[in-house]
């Protein structure tokens, strides 16, 4: 009897992953024909939760696509692969305080600021770089004009805020 | 060579992984922070076009309710009939007496303390710029000038062709603006960005200068009045809120009253005729078409030329010549089965499903929104059609009775319509064809969609969407390179499609709100390359990061949503008692989609 309730309630549970999946991805659907392009995946997967990396992404896609690559990927493929990847609770968002530590290891001396220059290099050459366009976006809202530098705990504290 | 110095590389190689990992997840969290702000702004596009979109079509709807009301409305005395003739009668053009009234502005008379802009003419290039000027300080041009600018205007129109030709071995450059929805901000940034209208510099109005926004009246002065100061380098189309059914919903019959009061009316008559003049597409090196809303499959640049485009009064309603019955009969069996065209009136049972389109199977879009099709009715002749069958229906019901009762049989006058069998035939003339009302219909109201194919344009209740192969084949058709089109708002101001075929330009920035969007002009040299330029006519947005400007966008959308909840609440509750409500915004915008019916 508690598995019968368990197994409905996983039931439940996957129905309701379903009706969020379906409604983020018909926000890109933009002919109603149950397909997004395939450069728009990864604003869907994120905005359902998830925080993957670019690599990660990059093999979720491979999973979701066609056989031969059409530039779309189909609900139908799109589904299961995600419904999955929620159920599993993969890739998921990194905790404010993970996020100050990866900025103090960046800052080991403690100054409690990166400089705009540092930012740059860290965000450009290393781990997965931003795209010039993404490193502009980010530099708009983190950086203090007077003093160049990004006070990381104030700006994931904004950031954080928003975000909710 | 000790331990020590591969310790030393041990924890720098460590240090430097560290660092790696770090620059990661933090590049990670900020890609899907980034990927949030993305879907809000998507939703909060949604809402505001939804709501766009659903008012267009509901003037539309009720339009075709009134009308079908009073067709169906058999007048019982002699009084009724002359009232409802009047009422129904739209003055086609105002009569010559009203005219003569309209163009009388040297009554007029300017008051010594008026400080506003004067005019006199001929104009010449100073006044138009001393216009922009006057504007831009916020004073307004007198009744009587207003009215003169406007007469004179007419009279150059009327000598333009349908489809105006443009060269750019005489200009070297054209630029083409979109729609400007009387944001006078966007107009003159435009000049000050791109320079005034001059012989070496040509301009391209696209349509929609109206409505809206709070200075259409102004706009249409300073367009106006340099396009009889440049009459060979300045051009207009005409829009499909350059109407003057469109402009009593849309602000700008209110705004016109609102500044003019005594002389609005005047102004506004004069309007009525000065748009239905306006040229209805402007052809570059005979390469490139620039028309207001798109094409359908059966738009034919030959007929459009033909047509007198000033018979097309308003494309909400139109009377139609009439054709002989059988003719009708069969047109309308016809198209009914082939053309993506006329399907009986949203309100009536049997309309519930999907345009009749062969053409296309279960559109989801339409689906999810529920929205029966409602093509603006060229209605006259299925009206007449349709009094005259009840007419006479209910006539031989009548007759049947008598004889059951034993009354001698009467000879039957010729029942009497309340509609145009009083037209005389000249008047007839005075009316369009369904089919040339149709083609101005189409390149007004029409829009691109990434599907092949053409079907009914049911989200505004007027033209249709037209695929790519569309595109291809009108420009095949007519040795064309491609098609610059406005009427639909895009976050860029700009966007193309069908392979770079068609160019949507819209020129008013900051549309739905402060921060929306931006507004685009493009240009176009002897090569036909369209170099486009973008601008965002408020300081204030330049400041915003995209992170405020969403919020704030986001906000209005949401504040716009509510009072539409708010109006219709009582409905919504019945809706929602049969829904599971959620409270996030996508789903919201999901429900409110089905709700906009």
């Amino acid at each position: 009897m508690a598995e019968d309730r368990e197994w409905e309630s996983t039931e439940t549970a996957v129905a309701e992953l379903h009706k969020k999946i379906k409604e983020a991805f018909e926000v890109f659907d933009h002919e109603s024909n149950n397909t997004v392009d395939v450069r728009e995946i990864g604003t869907i997967i994120r905005s359902l939760g998830c925080c993957p990396s670019e690599g990660e992404l990059h093999d979720l896609i491979a999973e979701v696509e066609e056989e031969e690559p059409t530039g779309y990927i189909r609900l139908e493929k799109f589904l299961p692969v995600m419904t999955e990847v929620l159920l599993e609770r993969r890739y998921r968002p990194i905790p404010e305080d993970v996020l100050l530590r990866a900025f103090e290891v960046l800052d080991p001396t403690k100054r409690g600021f990166l400089t705009k220059e540092e930012l740059i290099k860290y965000m450009t050459e290393e781990g997965e770089p931003f795209s010039q366009e993404e490193m502009e976006e980010m530099l708009s809202a983190a950086i203090d004009s007077e003093s160049n530098s990004i006070h990381y705990k104030d700006y994931i504290t904004m950031m954080v805020v928003d975000d909710n | 060579m000790g331990s020590g110095t591969s310790n030393q590389h041990h924890f720098a190689f460590q240090n430097a992984e560290r660092a790696l990992k770090a620059a990661a997840l933090i590049q990670r969290w900020y890609r899907r922070y980034v990927a949030r702000l993305e879907m809000r702004r998507r939703c909060t596009w949604s809402i505001f076009q939804s709501i766009e979109y659903a008012g267009q079509q509901d003037q539309v709807k009720l339009h075709d309710f009134f009308s079908y009301l009073v067709d169906h409305f058999t007048p019982s005395s002699h009084n009724e009939r002359d009232f409802l003739n009047r009422m129904f009668t739209e003055e086609r053009f105002p009569k010559d007496l009203e005219m003569e009234k309209c163009s009388d502005y040297n009554s007029i008379e300017v008051p010594d303390n008026y400080t506003g802009p004067h005019l006199s003419f001929p104009l010449l290039p100073d006044h138009a710029t001393a216009l922009v000027e006057a504007f831009r300080l916020k004073q307004q041009l007198h009744a009587r000038y207003v009215l003169n600018l406007l007469h004179e205007t007419r009279k150059h129109l009327i000598q333009l062709p349908n489809i105006n030709r443009l060269s750019t071995c005489y200009s070297e450059e054209i630029t083409v603006c979109g729609d400007l929805h009387g944001q006078l901000d966007d107009l003159i940034f435009i000049f000050y960005k791109n320079g005034l209208p001059s012989p070496e510099r040509a301009y391209v109005f696209n349509g929609d200068f109206v409505d809206r926004g709070k200075d259409s009246v102004e706009i249409l002065m300073i367009l106006f009045a340099f396009m009889l100061v440049y009459p060979k380098e300045f051009h207009l189309n005409r829009g499909n809120h350059e109407d003057h059914m469109v402009n009593l919903r849309y602000g700008f019959t209110k705004e016109v009253m609102y500044k003019y009061k005594i002389h609005g009316k005047k102004i506004l008559k004069t309007l009525q005729d000065v748009f239905c003049w306006l040229p209805l597409a402007t052809l570059v090196d005979e390469k490139v078409l620039i028309l207001h809303g798109g094409v359908s499959d059966m738009t034919d640049l030959e007929l459009l030329a033909k047509l007198d485009r000033h018979k097309i009064v308003s494309t909400l309603r139109c009377k139609t010549r009439k054709q002989s019955e059988k003719l009708a009969e069969g047109k309308r069996k016809a198209s009914q089965m082939s053309s993506p065209g006329r399907p009986t009136p949203w309100f009536l049972p049997m309309s519930r499903s999907l345009p009749s389109s062969p053409l296309h199977v279960g559109s989801h879009k339409a689906h999810k929104t529920g929205r029966s099709s409602s093509i603006p009715c060229s209605a006259s002749l299925d009206r007449k059609e349709l009094s005259q069958q009840v007419r006479r229906s209910v006539d031989l019901e009548l007759e049947r009775c008598r004889q059951q009762a034993g009354f001698p049989l009467i000879r039957e006058k010729e029942p009497v319509l309340f509609m145009a069998e009083a037209d005389s035939d000249a008047e007839q003339l005075l009316q369009p064809t369904q089919e040339e009302w149709k083609q101005v219909v189409d390149i007004l109201w029409s829009d691109p969609m990434a599907q092949e194919g053409c079907k009914a344009n049911t989200v505004r209740g007027g033209g249709c969407y037209f695929g790519p192969n569309v595109t291809e084949q009108l420009l095949q058709k007519y040795n064309l390179q491609f098609l610059i089109r406005s009427h639909e708002c895009k976050p860029e101001g700009y966007e193309f499609c069908h392979n770079r075929k068609v160019l949507t330009i819209f020129s008013a920035s900051n549309y739905y709100e402060v921060g929306s969007n931006r507004g685009a002009y493009v240009k176009l040299g002897p090569a036909l390359t369209p170099h486009i330029v973008q601008y965002q006519a408020n300081k204030a947005t330049h400041m915003l990061t995209t992170r405020q400007r969403i919020s704030r966008v986001e906000e209005s959308a949401l504040r716009a949503l509510r009072e539409k909840l708010f109006a219709h609440s009582s409905d919504l509750l019945g809706e929602f008692k049969k829904h599971d409500a959620d409270k996030t915004v996508l789903v919201s915008s999901q429900l409110c989609h089905d709700q906009q019916k």
